[in-house]
């Protein structure tokens, strides 16, 4: 059982932030994220693209704001519960327990949710009949690629991953590589590989077709293809891969009686308490009259939620206001007094 | 000002009014009508405000920028007439518009 005052859901800039606050007024948290990594949108969605409304900060990209959200919360050593996603919530008497989908376990004074618009999650083919075969001879991801050594791989999508993996499988597997365009969004480079392969006949590129139907008992069997035109070409294949990015999900969050509006948690706009008492939410995932889906806005509403935290996890005692330039306390929480 | 006319997946027409300006999207969302998520908020970041264009209004409409298209890639059920409603900006040209919103936008 992982104790803190403070469970952070989201690892994005406003939860990051968020958690900033929250030491600078002496609570400890945790975070959970279901990506890999600390960042968000701004990691998954947009890295490298700049970003100019950040206050102070004249242009950043995605990637260098994550960097400098895990520099400035540094000092308070806030522990990160990566891959994994929150799923059950309970109440024990004036504590929160939650439980992730890895069985590690929370007990906690309040909750924070800064999930964004959900969870990633990988967006899947809209057939049907796939959803027997995930997990067996179907995949959105790929853990263990030996399973695929001399066998026939069929690769749908033409972004990064679809190529990267199309090019790495086709040296001990026979790979058709299938896209609904001529374009790809992968690097250019990639792309010319693939195509090299095809034409030295070590890859079959079919582009302008996507997935028809599945064929199989237990595992698939073939798989058929439906050109724009309406041709259809059926082949024999052992594996389905599907790399069409990831999907934002609310998950398990919409059973814990949040007051839902518009797949968004309504929130006050005092301390953005949720419904529920000691259940926060803020950033993109929060709406409230006005609400911007600013990350500047939800740095506001995660000093203000940090505020809101404090008389759950110190009923006792009363929260000053202070500014970090002149309060000794917030400068020995961050290290820095001399 | 032009009229914008939205098929649900159910059979439902909604025919609505949008400011020239607003998005195909922000039309949909500002009058809830279903099935059109925009889980971005317009930022062309991630393929849930897809729509089936009419082929008369095909091209009639703003050119794709280069981001759509890989967009579109991740899109339930992309077709040639797919386009995301949030890169179709509307004005007087586009007064009659018809859109068909997919059964899914995940």
């Amino acid at each position: 059982m992982n104790k803190t005052d403070v469970l952070i859901i989201g690892a994005g800039p406003t939860g990051l932030f968020c958690a900033h606050q929250l030491g600078i007024i002496g609570l400890s948290c945790q975070i959970v994220d279901n990506l890999d990594k600390a960042g968000g949108q701004c990691i998954e969605l947009y890295p490298d693209k700049p970003i100019y409304d950040i206050p102070a900060i004249p242009e950043c990209t995605g990637e260098e704001l994550t960097n400098n959200l895990l520099q400035q919360i540094k000092p308070f050593d806030v522990k990160f519960h990566l891959n994994e996603r929150v799923e059950k919530l309970k109440k024990v008497e004036n504590r929160w327990h939650i439980k992730t989908s890895s069985n590690q376990e929370f007990d906690v004074a309040s909750i924070v949710i800064a999930g964004g618009v959900g969870s990633f999650e990988p967006r899947k083919f809209p057939l049907k009949e796939c959803e027997k075969f995930e997990g067996k001879s179907l995949f959105y991801s790929i853990k263990d690629k030996s399973i695929f050594k001399d066998k026939t791989i069929s690769i749908f999508g033409g972004g990064d991953s679809a190529l990267d993996w199309a090019i790495e499988l086709s040296n001990t597997s026979k790979v058709n590589l299938i896209h609904r365009r001529d374009g790809f969004s992968g690097a250019e480079s990639s792309v010319q590989k693939v195509k090299e392969l095809n034409d030295q006949g070590k890859l079959n590129l079919y582009t302008k077709y996507q997935i028809g139907s599945l064929a199989g008992n237990e595992k698939i069997d073939s798989v058929t293809i439906k050109h724009d035109d309406g041709e259809e070409k059926e082949f024999k294949t052992d594996y389905v891969l599907g790399f069409f990015g990831l999907i934002m999900q609310l998950g398990p969050i919409l059973d814990w009686g949040l007051n839902i509006n518009k797949k968004t948690i309504e929130v006050n706009t005092e301390n953005f308490e949720t419904n529920i008492n000691g259940i926060f939410a803020i950033g993109d995932i929060c709406s409230y009259p006005g609400k911007l889906k600013l990350i500047l806005s939800g740095f506001h509403e995660g000093a203000l939620a940090a505020r809101g935290c404090f008389k759950y996890a110190k009923p006792d005692e009363k929260l000053r206001f202070e500014f970090t330039t002149t309060s000794k306390a917030a400068q020995e929480r961050l290290g820095v007094k001399k | 000002m032009a009229k914008v006319t939205y098929n649900t997946h159910d059979s439902k027409t909604h025919t609505i009014d949008i400011q020239n300006g607003l998005s195909v999207m922000e039309g949909a969302v500002q009058n809830d009508i279903p099935g059109i998520d925009a889980d971005c908020g317009g930022g062309m970041a991630c393929a849930t405000c897809h729509v089936y264009v009419n082929e008369e209004w095909l091209d009639k409409l703003p050119t794709k920028e280069d981001g759509e298209e890989d967009m579109l890639d991740m899109a339930f059920e992309p077709k040639q007439n797919s386009r995301l409603s949030c890169q179709l900006i509307i004005s007087d040209e586009l007064d009659g518009l018809v859109v068909n919103i997919p059964s899914k936008q995940a």
